[in-house]
């Protein structure tokens, strides 16, 4: 595999490749990286959306647009009373509780959404809450009172009453100043919401999470279920690079195979070989893949099989058996078959080692092609439906209008990670393609 | 004969740039040519004759490095001339070439005929029919016969297309005509039987050759004059009965000591050692390290000496013995 | 080596290797099935060679020597007769006798360059051998490719065992084409025009080479060549070959001094030495061109260029083998 080395040492000759192979470890590294941190089953219990996102906002855009845009736009804010300062007067069979939780709001514009989430380990009686909204000037609002279960979500912002009373949607009216005409400003400053509770048995205890939901959320924004897009970035970069690497090595492989052994038999097994190739080729690939996707299963593997299975047969056959048809002749050829070597051996210590080199560029620059093939399957709505892929995630996007709505990151952030991925590879293979095709280097 | 040569050839030099650095495939190559004299050009593969050839033609590979020396034609310099007016006056007008390999090279989809008759319409601008009469008594003179005219190459065999691609060469009545192994592809009765039609040539027409091969033996049946090539320079430029018999340069000697000959006893010799690499040829004369009278001075590059009326030899051996 | 080797080797003494009315022919067939005639390279050869002999078929492009050779070497199936091989004849060894037979006869090829795998360094070529015929060892594997590269005098070995093909020179190359050859102890080898690419300084230090090895280990030596100028150092007896069929067979000097066949005489005639004298003299070549082998002249197939053709007998009918001097055989009706 001497030549093969060479020309993988010539390669760094070409700013090309190395910018490539830059974007292509980049790649890996941070696939690596979220294969550790984030496990394959947290991943898709993370996907599957609902309660882990709960404390999150919907529809967040990334902190880094909001910036770029020069605004302030409120990151979401948890207040939770393990930090406030309890005041608990017991009494017989029971105790009464103040917990204020205090926060600071110092951004231009309004939250998204207002949750308190409270938690109650008691046992038989439920306990008894009021809610006071105290403003920074001081102005006071009965939010009212309630009765707990265990686990409470207090949709503050869906509170008919308030919102009726506030004459405005409660996350803004209760974060807005005094005027009353005109848009509502922002106040900002310290808020506190009060809980009064009552506790009805001697043994219970509450806690409270206030949220205040932001606007923008982390590097990649949030979709419409909460979820971090960033979930489903990071983790597309495996499925991707997997998907693309394992049908490019699977066509790849097996094509050649099929190729070298209609070359060296020729006859019939050749005849055979071209016409299943002819066929093939006229078959179209993806309503096949659509067909198989709406009647069969939408499995990232099984739709990886179907890829592989149809990419066998495919024109890359006609390419090799244009290749190794003269290999065939060489003398070199000849002479294992004079010492005796057999067929097997001649078609794969022989043959298809010839071409390998001159195959690379042609199999790395397959490798991106298979990864937008996966991104439109998902598009289309075959993706896999458990897995965080890009595809997914620009097929949610285009479910929930995302571009009319202006979520433009929600579309923009994987398609530039699949344009990187497709940029890497290309890079590499075009410069892979110069090595060694010495027909396209120039002196 | 008197008056200026036909192509006087004065330290030609081409390099050229690869991509492990520069080629030096002629380096100094003085040599003369008189009218209709057959120059045989010899050196093992790489000594840079085929580059010679091309040189002489100024058919340039496009890495030039450095291309420099005189060339004159009838005492006219052509170095200076612009590659059009070279392409005028000189290329396939006054020297054409038969390149190695090229009766394979001929177009496959087009009448020899026609592919023979092409430089005239080209250079000359004659009309297809006089051009076509033109290549069928160029096709009498290399021993084709008419008919073949309207054939395509794949129906004519290697002895026929290489005549074919000789009638190429001829059909502009050049001077000089440059063949760059043009037999050696061939059986031992086409290639006798080509040799024989150039000699005719020669004789009815006055045209001059130059024939570059390594085939000492073969060469033998027109060279007047030999010039012995090694790692891109001439060793040894002799008339042809003084280097076939009486060789000078150690490496001539050698050379013709390693021709197997049909009615010979004693097994041929072999030279030892390769030749050196153009990219960093050895300081010295280039031949020292497979040479079996190196001495001292060998270390220092040889001069070319003048050793008989017609004759030089790079080699320090005959140093003192410059007689005339 | 197996059992199937050793009943191969264990056989009546008399000549290595033996061909009998040896035919091969190719079909050309249009659209694949269609049969519109047949190329009769080898038309009808017999020869025996004898242990230890070096000899040399002699004859021009397409005159059928490569494709005996090929045919020697059972990459073609001979369409009639047979090739007998140390009492056996090859059409009815079975599989295993086959291989064993492949490992007996060494070959070697015109273009060492291309006849080496540009992917493999010169260690894996010569393991690739020993690897086909069963020698698991590695160790023994090593120490045999070193072996053979000290016979074809490439040493040390060390030197080349890691090397890839495009860093030897032409003879180098061919130097490992042979150790190849040689790797599995054969007791024969033929070697197709072994030095017809390479250059002609080299060309007499690789005819030495497989000339000493052959003496040596008392190889049988099938040479086959276009150049009979060289033939007479390396080979004991020739064979003329014409369009597919032996036409003169005799031990070197006799064929040298005494060719009786018109096309040997034309042959040598043709043949130049390094002789300033030739550029003055027209040679006498013989007019046209070597036959089709599609459709061969019938009778002498050397009769259309034949300046001494006798009307009526060279253009109806084969010539028989005939013995015009001693030991010295030629198919002429000149000689009846």
């Amino acid at each position: 595999m001497k030549p093969l080395l060479d020309g993988l040492r010539r390669l760094g000759q070409y700013p090309s490749a190395l910018v490539g192979l830059a974007i292509i470890f980049a790649l890996v590294g941070t696939a690596v990286f979220t294969v550790v941190t984030i496990p394959y089953g947290q991943a898709l219990e993370l996907w599957r959306g609902g309660e882990p996102w709960r404390m999150h906002p919907v529809n967040a855009r990334p902190v880094w647009v909001d910036r770029i845009a020069g605004n302030n736009s409120p990151r979401t804010m948890v207040v939770s009373s393990a930090d406030a300062v309890i005041e608990q007067e017991p009494f017989v069979g029971g105790s009464r509780v103040r917990i204020p939780l205090d926060f600071d709001f110092g951004y231009a514009d309004f939250p998204s959404e207002l949750n308190l989430f409270l938690t109650s380990t008691h046992v038989e009686r439920e306990p008894f809450v009021r809610l006071t909204w105290e403003t920074p000037d001081s102005r006071e609002f009965i939010l009212g009172g309630r009765r707990l279960a265990r686990e409470e979500r207090v949709s503050i912002s869906q509170d008919w009453e308030l919102e009726r009373r506030l004459g405005r949607v409660p996350h803004v009216g209760l974060f807005a100043g005094p005027a009353e005409d005109g848009p509502p400003q922002v106040l900002e400053g310290r808020y506190r919401l009060m809980l009064d509770v009552i506790l009805f048995e001697e043994d219970a205890r509450i806690d409270a999470d206030l949220v205040v939901y932001g606007r923008v959320h982390g590097l990649a924004g949030t979709d419409h279920q909460r979820r971090d897009l960033m979930v489903a970035l990071l983790w597309g970069i495996p499925v991707a690079l997997a998907f693309g690497l394992l049908a490019a090595v699977g066509t790849t492989v097996t094509t050649l195979v099929i190729a070298a052994a209609g070359v060296w038999y020729g006859g019939w097994v050749d005849a055979v070989i071209q016409r299943l190739t002819e066929v093939n080729i006229i078959l179209p690939m993806l309503p096949i893949l659509v067909m198989v996707g709406t009647l069969y299963s939408t499995s990232i593997w099984v739709m990886l099989g179907v890829v592989i299975a149809l990419g066998i047969f495919s024109a890359g056959i006609k390419m090799y058996r244009a290749m190794l048809l003269p290999i065939r002749e060489s003398p070199y050829i000849e002479a294992a078959k004079a010492y005796g070597a057999g067929n097997a051996r001649i078609i794969l210590r022989y043959m298809i080692p010839r071409i390998l080199p001159v195959l690379i560029p042609t199999f790395v620059t397959l490798i991106p092609s298979f990864v937008f093939l996966e991104a439109s399957l998902a598009l289309l709505g075959l993706g896999d439906p458990v897995l965080p892929t890009w595809g997914k995630v620009m097929n949610d996007a285009q479910t929930q209008s995302a571009l009319y709505h202006g979520f433009y990151y929600w579309v923009l952030s994987p398609a530039a990670l699949l344009m990187l991925t497709g940029l890497g590879f290309a890079m590499l293979g075009f410069a892979l393609d110069r090595v060694f095709n010495p027909r396209l280097r120039t002196m | 004969m008197a008056g200026e040569p036909l192509l006087r050839v004065e330290d030609l030099k081409l390099h050229y740039r690869s991509g492990r650095g520069v080629v030096r495939a002629l380096d100094g190559v003085s040599f003369d040519l008189r009218r209709n004299e057959a120059l045989v050009v010899l050196g093992e593969s790489g000594c840079g004759k085929s580059t010679l050839a091309k040189a002489l033609m100024r058919l340039l590979p496009r890495n030039v490095q450095h291309f420099s020396g005189r060339m004159l034609v009838d005492g006219v310099e052509t170095m200076g001339h612009s590659e059009e007016r070279f392409r005028r006056e000189v290329r396939w007008v006054r020297i054409s070439l038969v390149m190695q390999a090229a009766m394979n090279a001929l177009n496959p989809v087009v009448r020899v005929g026609e592919q023979v008759a092409e430089p005239l319409r080209v250079h000359r601008g004659w009309s297809n029919r006089r051009a076509l009469d033109r290549a069928a008594e160029v096709f009498g003179l290399v021993g084709v016969s008419a008919d073949f005219l309207q054939r395509y190459p794949f129906e004519l065999s290697g002895g026929m297309r290489q005549r074919v691609v000789l009638a190429m060469a001829l059909v502009t009545e050049p001077d000089l005509v440059i063949m760059d192994e043009p037999t050696s592809a061939l059986d031992v009765l086409t290639q006798a039987s080509i040799m024989n039609a150039l000699k005719r040539i020669k004789q009815e027409l006055g045209t001059s050759f130059i024939l570059i091969t390594h085939d000492v033996s073969t060469s033998s049946e027109l060279a007047e004059r030999v010039a012995l090539m090694y790692a891109g320079q001439l060793v040894e430029l002799a008339d042809a009965k003084d280097f076939f018999r009486e060789p000078a340069h150690p490496y001539s000697k050698l050379l013709m000591a390693s021709v197997p000959r049909l009615h010979q006893e004693e097994t041929p010799v072999h030279i030892p050692g390769q030749p050196p690499n153009l990219l960093d040829p050895p300081e010295g004369c280039r031949f020292a390290d497979r040479c079996p009278s190196r001495f001292d001075r060998c270390d220092r590059d040889p001069e070319t000496f003048r050793i008989g009326e017609r004759r030089t030899v790079r080699c320090w051996l005959y140093a003192q013995g410059a007689r005339t | 080596m197996n059992a199937s080797a050793r009943e191969v080797r264990s056989s009546v003494p008399g000549p290595v290797l033996s061909a009998r009315d040896l035919h091969t022919w190719f079909e050309l067939r249009q659209w694949g099935f269609l049969r519109v005639g047949s190329v009769r390279a080898v038309d009808g050869v017999n020869f025996d060679l004898q242990t230890g002999e070096a000899v040399a078929f002699v004859g021009e492009s397409g005159c059928g020597k490569s494709s005996l050779a090929r045919t020697l070497l059972g990459l073609h199936q001979p369409t009639r007769g047979e090739v007998i091989f140390e009492g056996r004849s090859l059409g009815t060894l079975d599989g295993a006798e086959r291989k064993a037979y492949l490992a007996r006869v060494g070959y070697v090829q015109q273009d060492p360059y291309g006849a080496l795998p540009p992917f493999m360094d010169v260690r894996r070529i010569l393991h690739e051998p020993l690897i086909v015929h069963g020698v698991r060892n590695r160790a023994e594997r090593d120490q045999r490719a070193r072996e053979a590269l000290e016979e074809v005098r490439l040493s040390p070995p060390e030197d080349f065992l890691s090397k890839f093909p495009h860093m030897l020179s032409g003879g180098q190359q061919q130097r490992v084409v042979i150790a190849r050859a040689l790797i599995l102890r054969p007791a024969m080898i033929i070697a197709d025009e072994p030095v017809s690419m390479l250059d002609a300084s080299v060309r007499v230090e690789i005819l030495q080479l497989l000339r000493r090895i052959q003496i040596d280990h008392g190889l049988t030596l099938a040479f086959i060549t276009h150049d009979l100028s060289t033939v007479r150092h390396f080979a004991e007896r020739i064979f003329v070959m014409y369009a597919g069929r032996i036409v003169e067979q005799a031990e070197v000097n006799e064929l040298l001094n005494h060719p009786q066949h018109p096309y040997t005489q034309a042959l040598l005639a043709a043949i130049s030495d390094p002789d300033p004298d030739n550029a003055r003299q027209q040679r006498e070549v013989p007019p046209g061109e070597p036959p089709s082998l599609l459709k061969p002249p019938a009778g002498c197939r050397f009769h259309p260029r034949c300046n001494r053709m006798i009307a009526g007998t060279c253009d109806r009918e084969y010539p028989p083998d005939l013995e015009p001097r001693q030991g010295h055989g030629t198919a002429c009706w000149l000689y009846r």
